[in-house]
């Protein structure tokens, strides 16, 4: 394990899928609160014709100007689910859907065309689809470092704002916060943790990177800054034992590995979980029952 | 005339944590029309759940003409509140109401000239039969109310319970559905109806059963439909408005 | 046949099974159920060859629909926990996902079973695999699947019509009415299964979310006939699929990805021009009903 930790890339690799994880699990918990859990899974696949293209006009991999492309082009999914969802009769999610597959497709449309023509294959692009964490380099890992301290920077000093914002809107424009102003930041935040996240977990994952620590996190607590941190926590520790796991063999993908050790923190969560846990919720049930019939008992005795 | 259809024992149903029915015991007689009055959170809509075994029960019984639900369930006809059904659905308001028979048409066989004529018929009765061929999305409120009411017509019944039928309805709907509960009334029919309009109990129902998360008063309207007893069920969010029976009810949401 | 008219014939035919079963994803609001499933497909299958070590129709098919199915019983089951029904959709496809990515890099190792072909589909392989069947003659395997899977959602669309009407439009209702409400949701996450498995070779696993939704949703905008919609929905999936065919065969890219970006322009064409619900209809007579 030592000889791992002191292998430098890897040691950086591991810093940056942490650094992650807590962004990510950060973040996921305003999109849980923002019901928009599968969100994250539609704009993660959107951004992929953007990063093709990106690299399509410059001609090299260089992480800063792909996620500047898959940026844009997640931006442009998220408008068309909004557009779709309120201009026409479709639901939501049969919008997501819908932008998420074809945006996809696209995607892979030019991603043929640039494998073929640049030699795109060696270029790393693939690893864009199921994400490869061990193959970034440190200019890679400091882009994402920095990125990621943004995101959390922004929730952190806002934070009352946000808070308000998530649980109830309309009082927070009565107070004269700007929803506009803050649906674009959400938005923005969002998009950001997602085409970061994209190089080591892949486009098919990510949306686990949100999704499973916020909801892990709801069985403990039910204050909402306790739940970005344990949600923080949850991410942080799925991205590195995840990552250390990968790294115990060769040609191991990351992120499915961050995921499973993710999906474990939940399944404990979901059983163990002083709020809402299985377990408590049964002794619940049945400490409810018993109280009902003893009432009735009484009550007939009585009567 | 006092034979009991429906009873209901020592019932109790939960929200997670919260208890919203408890000790609910009462009992309908056939061919009455019978309005759930009480205020918001009440657990009125909870209840008729309850019942129709919708919703789990944490204790007690329900029977219905003496058997279980399961075994009287073709006996008994359920009209969900409006808001419970996508109206953008692609159909018209004839299928809508020959969807109540489908439970009678059977697997695997398609709905008949006969059927597709009782629907209509049923349609014609709550005064929509110009509307048989009408996208549903394109109904106004009072009128997707009435279809879903021509729907539980055709069902035959032997009981109804109906959630908020005359929410957010036109007056002429209004009258349309209440005539129709009378003459079910007059059939023999048994009917329940969530009702939350305090000012029209008396005309509209001969049974009133106050509910505030469990059974404050049951029986006769004249009898206990009084000020008191709404003022219980109600408890101190309320004040009168006029004299007698004019009145207004206000409960804090 | 020549070679370009199997790989047509076997677009079209997931264009219109995708179309059909599609139409109710959509009205069941259960749309991305299709993306959750198509993932979780995968995991069936990389177990069915782990278990009968080879590349096998039926195995894969057998593996596929318990996946879908056992996604549908966990998502199901996590509501029922109270955990927001898309988070659980969520948690419960990528986990599963990634189990089985992970189990195509450590136990598999098999050229016939990687990831990418599994993502994308590879439909330009599927006239090498010819198979002989009677009456019909030498067939493409993933074709004669198709087939098969065609026959199948046919029948049970057909024969359950109006119970698969009333349980997705009120199933409340159906189940007073004694229609088996849940059962029939899991027979219908079974045929999307089903669905998704036999498209798999052709188109992979997200693309067939395109193929699944997005007919349908262009469909949507036409009418307002259920049978009709369902017509229109195959035929949808079919142009799509054929023209999605010919772009990539013009610009010399991937036909899974031209097919998806098809069935967009479908439904943008729908979303522009649609005489009901349209944005041009809209703009010329806003708001008429209510």
């Amino acid at each position: 394990m030592l000889s791992i930790l002191l292998n430098s890339n890897t040691g950086w690799v591991l810093l940056s899928t942490m650094t992650l994880g807590i962004a990510a699990g950060t973040i996921g918990c305003m999109a849980y609160w923002k019901r928009q859990n599968l969100m994250s899974d539609a704009l993660s696949h959107a951004a992929l014709p953007g990063v093709v293209i990106a690299f399509l006009l410059i001609g090299e991999k260089n992480l800063l100007i792909l996620i500047i492309g898959a940026a844009i082009s997640a931006l442009i999914g998220a408008f068309l689910i909004q557009w779709i969802t309120t201009a026409s009769r479709i639901s939501e999610d049969s919008a997501m859907g819908m932008v998420l597959a074809i945006f996809y497709g696209f995607g892979i449309m030019l991603l043929t065309i640039a494998n073929r023509s640049a030699g795109g294959n060696q270029s790393g692009l693939d690893g864009f689809i199921y994400g490869q964490a061990a193959a970034m380099v440190r200019t890679d890992v400091i882009t994402m470092l920095v990125l990621a301290l943004i995101v959390v920077f922004i929730v952190f000093i806002g934070f009352k704002e946000w808070k308000l914002y998530l649980f109830d809107g309309q009082f927070a424009k009565g107070i004269g916060l700007s929803l506009k102003g803050m649906n674009t930041l959400y938005t923005a935040v969002l998009v950001t943790t997602i085409v970061i996240g994209i190089q080591a977990v892949g486009v098919i994952l990510m949306a686990a990177m949100l999704i499973i620590p916020a909801v892990s996190a709801r069985y403990w607590t039910q204050s909402f800054k306790v739940m970005i941190l344990l949600s923080a926590i949850f991410g942080g520790l799925a991205g590195a034992t995840g990552t250390l796991i990968s790294a115990l063999g060769s040609g191991l993908p990351t992120g499915p590995f961050i995921v499973v050790v993710g999906a474990g923190f939940f399944v404990i969560s979901l059983v163990l979980g002083k709020e809402k846990g299985i377990l408590i919720n049964y002794l619940q049930f049945k400490l409810h029952q018993k109280a009902q019939q003893s009432n009735a008992q009484t009550l007939k005795q009585e009567g | 005339m006092a034979t009991p259809i429906l009873q209901v024992e020592n019932l109790s149903a939960s929200y997670r944590k919260n208890t919203v029915l408890h000790d609910i015991n009462f009992e309908v007689n056939a061919g009455s029309l019978t309005g759930i009055v009480g205020p918001n959170g009440a657990g009125k809509s909870t209840l008729l759940k309850t019942i129709l075994n919708l919703h789990p029960s944490l204790t007690g019984s329900v029977k219905f003409f003496g058997l279980p639900f399961i075994k009287a369930k073709k006996r008994i006809g359920y009209v969900p509140q409006r808001g419970s059904v996508d109206w953008d659905f692609p159909t018209d308001a004839l299928d809508v109401v020959t969807m109540g028979l489908y439970g009678q048409i059977g697997w695997l066989r398609r709905p008949s000239r006969l059927h597709k004529e009782r629907a209509y018929e049923a349609l014609d009765k709550m005064g929509m039969a110009d509307y048989a061929n009408r996208q549903i999305s394109q109904l106004s409120g009072g009128q997707q109310q009435r279809v879903f009411l021509a729907r539980a017509l055709v069902q035959d019944a032997d009981f109804y319970f109906m959630d908020e039928p005359l929410a957010g309805v036109d007056a002429a709907t209004e009258r349309a559905i209440m005539t129709i509960l009378k003459e079910l009334k007059a059939i023999g029919k048994t009917v329940m109806v969530v009702h939350h309009d305090l000012q029209t109990v008396e005309d509209y129902f001969d049974h009133v059963l106050l509910l505030n998360r469990t059974v404050i008063k049951h029986g006769r309207t004249e009898q206990i439909f009084t000020r008191e007893n709404i003022a219980n069920t109600y408890g101190g969010n309320m004040r009168w408005m006029g004299e007698e029976k004019r009145h207004a009810v206000h409960s804090i949401e | 046949m020549t070679y370009t008219a199997w790989i047509i014939l076997t677009a079209a035919l997931v264009g219109l099974s995708c179309g059909v079963i599609g139409v109710f994803l959509i009205l069941r609001k259960t749309a991305m159920m299709a993306d959750a499933i198509s993932h979780t497909v995968l995991l069936g299958i990389v177990i069915a060859y782990i278990i009968t070590r080879e590349v096998s129709g039926t195995a894969m098919l057998i593996g596929g629909i318990l996946a879908g199915v056992f996604t549908a019983f966990l998502v199901q089951w996590l509501h029922s926990l109270r955990v927001q029904h898309d988070a659980a959709m969520g948690i419960v496809f990528t986990t599963l996902f990634a189990i089985g990515v992970i189990l195509i890099a450590t136990s598999v190792g098999n050229a016939h079973l990687d990831v990418q072909h599994a993502l994308m589909g590879e439909i330009t392989f599927i006239p090498f695999h010819m198979i002989t069947l009677p009456i019909i003659g030498a067939i493409p395997e993933a074709t004669a699947l198709l087939l098969l899977v065609l026959a199948v959602i046919l029948f049970f669309i057909i024969a359950f019509y109006k119970e698969w009407k009333i349980t997705s439009f009120d199933p409340a209702l159906a189940a007073s009415l004694g229609i088996p409400v849940i059962l029939m949701h899991y027979l219908f996450m079974g045929l999307v299964s089903v669905t998704t498995v036999a498209s798999f070779d052709a188109v992979g696993a997200i693309m067939v979310v395109a193929m699944l939704i997005t007919p349908a949703a262009s469909a949507y905008l036409w009418t307002d006939k259920l049978s009709f919609m369902l017509v229109l929905s195959g035929s949808f999936g079919v142009v799509s699929a054929v023209a999605g065919y010919y772009i990539a065969a013009w610009i010399d890219t991937s036909i899974s990805g031209s097919m998806a970006f098809a069935t967009g322009l479908v439904f943008m064409i729908s979303f522009i021009f649609s005489p009901k619900h349209g944005l041009i209809s809209r703009r010329v007579r806003p708001a008429e009903t209510m």
